[in-house]
């Protein structure tokens, strides 16, 4: 078992595109049960229709690339809406039930044959069929760095992934800011103490709909941006992409790193893609389990290390314990 | 020749917390002599509640030792405790609203359900309103009720001690006379009782000893009888308004 | 009472008759067939029922009586099955409970809302009104509200200051004893400085000697232009404090009048307060006696050392 190697793949993948954009689904998803307590057990299904949104307007309707972004943002902020309008006003249980429907009512609609001419289907929209289609064009098109490997030892990027992450990191970092002002301000007094107790904040007078509503579009909005940065990443808007298993990763990164900090989720992604990506190679270079069963160990190996981290440490690792143990 | 009498139940210099790192007790003493009825008044945050916890294992006790009869039941699971003869009663949440009052006191008696017969008649002729509404959902009773139910339940295992927290609480003044003079006559059948109560004038008149906590530590102790007319505690704790 | 009391108030109630559902010179709340079914149970059927402006009202009634009930309804935290009420003017049936407290009529809560998580200082802060950077638009930008914030900041020391709870302003009030909660949540509900507040229990876990300096404030409050209704157990404080007083039982008002009416009403005595409210020779016989033996000289024995370390 070649240790270095080991340690490359995982740092490759959690400092590459993959930890950046995970990150900022995790800090949506923050902002709505980390901050806010709303129950969304579907950013999976936000990152879908950024992913797609965007997809769809730069492959199918041939838009400029910066136009597709909006596009799939947009989305994003509509089913915010859409999911909010009915549910908010409820008891936090009704938005996770549809929350977590919706992601999978997407994920078959976007699978289904009628949707195919605009989503791909099962196939989705990969970006090599023809030159017309490739959402990710206009994106490389802009990347300044030269062809080539960079990284050092055994963490490889090249030039595109390079490209990438420093992208998503960026945004990552301004998200990061954004939050850490919104968060200190009155406005996210409010939110803390709608997690807190919806009804004391009723009765001193905050309308708790629409910022419970406003949270919802704000978290959603950074999982739109999530799914287009998994797009062009992966070069490929595919439903296999958009399982339920993504809200779970993202929940797990959200409370490894510690839930209501502002950079816990990125601390979590990074730590998170660190073992998982590792664990996937050290498993495969050491051969010890069938071809074809790598995706449920990992999935298995996500489940138990979610268990033992809310037995253990359910304050992650930047999380204050003091403040986990008042909460009922 | 001195006698050194050994208490029933002792909290020994106890030091307990509910958060890492904060102690709400802070070197706290208390003794139960069998036969007793104990009070533990004192201001917000003294640690009344705490105090009470801890001798039922409800809280962390990180200094100090808790002992029933002389053996140490320190940090011992509240299942074990009641077992050994010890009942609790919180302040909330203290019945099974969804289940009647007759299932609420089955359940006081769960360990040892054999008998169960003979024990609901012992306490509904304490309280007899459980026998007569029996079969009431428990959910459905005003406050006062919901009182005797928890209590009830807690007497069905005959304990010979029983832990209270703040049974008056939320209670009408003639409820909370009633509750006090119920608390009273259980004493009298030989169980030993320790209370935590905000309203510390009755709590001292039915006490046979008190205990005053100030900031997780003893602040006074002596009789009922004293500590209601000692003018420190008067001044301190019990209020002028609360005179006569 | 011999001490006048100082609610404005006042004045306009004497001479008024001590019947349920009286008029009121000036009125701040006017409620009219307010009714709430729970299946089967009606836990609130008030006819009339109109609380004078800046007084100090306080409700009282055995559990269960509909007190919270009623509280919720007026609050828009409940919707009735039947009835119609004004607040200052304003009609409130069908009103959500945020634009309630923004009419003014702030109320507490009998089991306490502290935010937990959040600091006292926090939870202070966050009841303040007009506050710009509530507005999600303008909180990213520090300088559009920073001024205000401060001021807030300050009012809400202040506040706490009076309440004895300013030691306590950086912990969450998650870590606070249950009438420490108490106390904040009658802060809280100051800085919103409300028209009315009503307050559900706000001295119930509350130390009796802190009590009398929660009296005060609360006495104070009239003078400061607000009124208040309150729901209280504790018959002392009712009496000392109260300009008038209703009474609730099942769901409807049986009295109300000048506390002096109230205090020698029969039905109100055998219902509520107990015939042991003015005979204390039960209380006064003392504790039980012990029935385990050798457990009266145990208890005289501990009672002995502490005499003697008392007196060290």
């Amino acid at each position: 078992m070649d240790v270095m190697q080991i340690i490359g793949t995982g740092l490759t993948a959690a400092l590459g595109p993959v930890g950046a954009f995970y990150a900022l689904a995790a800090m949506g998803l923050n902002i709505h049960y980390g901050y806010t307590g709303l129950l969304n057990f579907g950013q999976v299904a936000f990152m879908m229709v950024g992913g797609y949104g965007m997809a769809i307007s730069v492959a199918i309707f041939e838009l400029p690339f910066l136009v597709g972004v909006l596009i799939g943002l947009a989305a994003a902020a509509v089913l915010a809406l859409i999911l909010g309008i009915p549910t908010l006003r409820l008891r936090a249980d009704y938005l996770a039930i549809t929350t977590i429907a919706a992601g999978e009512i997407l994920r078959l609609l976007i699978n289904s044959s009628p949707a195919t001419q605009f989503t791909g289907g099962p196939f989705g929209l990969p970006s090599q069929v023809s030159d017309n289609r490739r959402f990710t064009t206009t994106f490389l098109e802009w990347n300044p760095i030269p062809a080539g490997d960079y990284g050092f030892s055994t963490i490889k990027f090249n030039a595109t992934s390079l490209w990438l992450l420093v992208v998503l990191w960026l945004l990552v970092a301004l998200t990061a800011w954004a939050i850490h002002a919104i968060m200190r301000s009155p406005w996210g007094r409010v939110i803390k103490s709608i997690r807190e107790d919806e009804d004391a904040a009723r009765s001193l007078g905050k309308n708790v709909f629409v910022y419970k509503m406003q949270s919802l579009v704000m978290g959603g909005l950074l999982g739109g941006l999530a799914g287009i940065g998994m797009s062009l990443t992966l070069s490929n808007a595919n439903p296999v992409n958009f399982l339920p298993q993504v809200t779970f990763f993202a929940f797990t990164i959200m409370i490894l790193g510690g839930a209501a900090t502002v950079t816990g989720p990125v601390a979590g992604s990074i730590a998170f893609w660190f073992l998982v990506a590792g664990l996937d190679q050290a498993i495969r270079d050491a051969g010890m389990l069938p071809s074809g069963t790598e995706g449920a160990f990992r999935l298995a190996f996500v489940g138990l290390g979610l268990m033992l981290l809310i037995v253990f440490r359910p304050q992650g690792i930047l999380g204050n314990k003091q403040e986990l143990m008042l909460n009922g | 020749m001195t006698i050194i009498h050994e208490p029933l139940l002792i909290a020994d210099g106890i030091t307990a917390g509910y958060l890492p790192g904060v102690n709400i007790l802070d070197g706290c003493t208390l003794e139960l002599y069998p036969g007793e009825f104990v009070g533990i008044i004192g201001p917000n945050g003294a640690g009344k509640s705490t105090l009470l916890k801890a001798l039922f294992g409800l809280v962390n006790v990180r200094e100090g030792v808790v002992r029933l009869r002389g053996e140490s039941i320190t940090n011992l699971a509240a299942h074990a405790l009641v077992e050994k003869g010890v009942g609790f009663v919180p302040q909330t949440e203290n019945i099974f609203p969804s289940l009647t009052i007759r299932e609420n006191l089955e359940m006081g008696i769960y360990l040892d359900s054999d008998k169960f017969g003979e024990r609901f008649d012992e306490v509904c002729d304490l309280f007899p309103l459980l026998g007569q509404r029996a079969s009431q959902r428990a959910g459905g009773l005003s406050g006062g009720e919901r009182q005797m139910v928890a209590m009830g339940r807690a007497l069905m295992m005959k304990p010979s001690v029983l832990l209270l927290d703040e049974p008056s609480a939320g209670l009408s003044p003639a409820l909370q006379d009633e509750t006090f003079i119920r608390c009273r006559e259980i004493n009298a059948t030989g169980v030993s009782i320790v209370m935590v109560e905000q309203n510390a004038r009755r709590c001292l008149q039915i006490c046979h000893r008190g205990y005053v906590l100030d900031q997780g530590r003893n602040a006074y102790t002596g009789t009922g009888l004293e500590l209601l007319h000692d003018p420190k505690v008067i001044e301190l704790y019990l209020g002028t308004l609360a005179q006569g | 009472m011999a001490e006048t009391s100082r609610s404005p108030g006042a004045p306009a109630l004497t001479g008024l008759d001590a019947v349920p559902g009286v008029a009121k010179p000036d009125p701040i709340l006017i409620a009219d067939g307010v009714v709430r079914r729970f299946g089967g149970l009606t836990a609130v059927d008030v006819d009339h029922l109109e609380v004078p402006r800046g007084c100090i009202t306080s409700l009282i009634g055995p559990n269960g009586a509909g007190k919270t009930t009623f509280f919720n309804l007026m609050t828009g935290f409940d919707t009735p099955t039947a009835g119609s009420w004004q607040f200052d003017g304003h009609d409130l049936h069908g009103v959500a409970a945020y634009k309630v407290a923004r009419f003014g009529m702030v109320r507490t809560f009998q089991l306490t809302k502290a935010l937990m998580r959040m600091s006292v200082l926090e939870n202070m802060k966050l009841a303040a009104v007009d506050q710009p950077g509530e507005r999600l638009a303008t909180s990213l930008v520090s300088s559009l509200w920073r001024k205000r914030d401060d001021e807030v900041e300050q009012a809400a020391k202040e506040l706490l200051h009076r309440f004895r709870l300013d030691h306590m302003a950086d912990e969450f009030a998650g870590t606070l004893s249950g009438g420490q909660r108490k106390l904040l949540e009658m802060a809280r509900s100051l800085m919103v400085k409300p028209t009315m507040v009503m307050l559900d229990e706000p001295m119930a876990g509350v130390n009796p000697a802190l009590t009398e300096s929660l009296l005060q404030h609360v006495k104070d409050l009239p003078g400061l232009g607000m009124t208040v209704l309150f729901v209280e157990h504790d018959m002392d404080v009712v009496m000392d404090i109260s300009d008038w007083i209703i009474v609730m039982a099942q769901g409807e008002i049986i009295a109300e009048g000048p506390p002096a009416s109230i205090a020698s009403n029969r039905a109100v005595i055998d219902a509520y307060l107990g015939a042991h409210h003015e005979d204390k020779s039960v209380f006064d016989e003392g504790p039980a006696k012990i029935a385990i033996p050798g457990g009266a000289e145990a208890s005289d024995w501990a009672a002995a050392r502490a005499r003697e370390e008392r007196d060290q």
